[in-house]
């Protein structure tokens, strides 16, 4: 029965702490924009209690958002659930990738952290050499949810404590950590990276012309990854083998 | 707290849940062919792609200023910094080209 210990100690204890670690970069950036929420939450006329709530359940920065300037233009709220529906349908996507790269958990494990999979923990925790184990997701995933609903609720208070220079530098924090968790991945597995990565962006501006960013970094990535696999195929005719 | 807006919030989560939630307990993708699964893997290199570009350029106004934080983070992580060193660097480099210019 020893190795229960050594089993729970090594799949849920450490990468835990690992994961909570590897989610302060995110928490770091999600702080300016949870402030920024919470502050024009107050003047859309929420309460902090509302605000907060919306933290709490929701998690999800876009369609956070932007229902808050679709309650500041009147609309209901079944119109501003489908809206948010259609804005995190991508996720769709991640956690199906998630599902590919994870270590197998119990379904409850996989229930607990699909609530955290926002685009900035999937990023960390997907750009990780599979197996992933669970409890590395959930660590990320606690780190950026502490900072998302307490900044949000600092934020409805104090929306504008941050010094205007750092107001405007930390905008550029979730793109530096998406950058710093694809050069890794480019040095470790070259330009296969470099090519799906490009074709993302590339397609991501070509979507955007049509279709909300939600939907547009959705139908990016499937292009991205069919172009490149077809290419692969038939082009190429490289070996497909894994 | 008013009931409607919190339905209204219960829904939200809800709705954004399900996509996150579905995937992760309903696949069984053991017996789905190589190609699929690859496509799958590769997922997170193209939305990352897709995360930073174009986002990136519109940070501010000046086009300059996401394209300088983009190349400090570069930089770093070429380097091999820890991801909290990229993004603080970042930030740091930015904060310093805005007091100064």
């Amino acid at each position: 029965m020893e190795n229960v210990t050594d089993t729970y100690e090594n799949l849920v204890i450490s990468p835990l702490k690992k994961g909570l670690l590897d989610g302060i970069p995110i928490a770091i950036g999600y702080m300016p924009v949870a402030l920024t929420f919470g502050l024009i939450a107050g003047s859309t006329g929420l309460a902090v209690s509302e605000s907060v709530l919306m933290s709490m359940i929701v998690f999800a920065g876009a369609s956070q958002y932007m229902a808050l300037s679709m309650i500041a233009v009147g609309s209901t709220a079944l119109e501003i659930i489908a809206a948010t529906f259609i804005v995190n349908f991508r996720h769709l996507l991640m956690s199906a990738s998630i599902h590919e790269r994870a270590e197998k958990s119990s379904k409850k494990m996989r229930a607990l952290y699909a609530f955290g999979l926002t685009d900035e923990v999937f990023a960390v925790a997907s750009t990780k050499t599979p197996p992933i184990k669970p409890g590395y997701i959930l660590g990320t995933a606690i780190m950026a949810y502490t900072s998302w609903v307490s900044f949000t609720a600092v934020g409805f208070f104090a929306g504008a404590i941050l010094p205007w220079f750092l107001q405007e530098s930390m905008a550029i924090a979730l793109y530096a950590l998406f950058i710093a968790l694809l050069i890794p991945s480019i040095k470790k597995e070259g330009k296969i990276v470099i090519i799906l990565a490009l074709l993302g962006g590339l397609f991501h501006v070509f979507f955007a012309i049509w279709l909300s960013t939600g939907w547009a970094i959705m139908f990016a990535t499937i292009a991205a990854v069919s172009v490149y696999e077809l290419t692969e195929r038939f082009v190429l005719k490289g070996d497909v083998t894994e | 707290m008013s009931m409607a807006m919190f339905w209204m919030i219960i829904g939200m989560g809800v709705v954004t849940y399900i996509p996150r939630l579905m995937p992760l307990v309903l696949l069984k993708t053991e017996n789905w062919p190589a190609w699929s699964k690859r496509m799958l893997s590769r997922v997170p290199y193209a939305v990352l792609g897709a995360l930073i570009f174009p986002g990136i350029i519109y940070v501010h106004e000046n086009l300059l200023f996401g394209l300088l934080g983009g190349f400090v983070a570069i930089i770093l992580a070429y380097i091999g910094t820890p991801l909290i060193v990229v993004v603080g660097g970042a930030i740091g480099a930015l904060s310093i080209f805005t007091i100064f210019f």
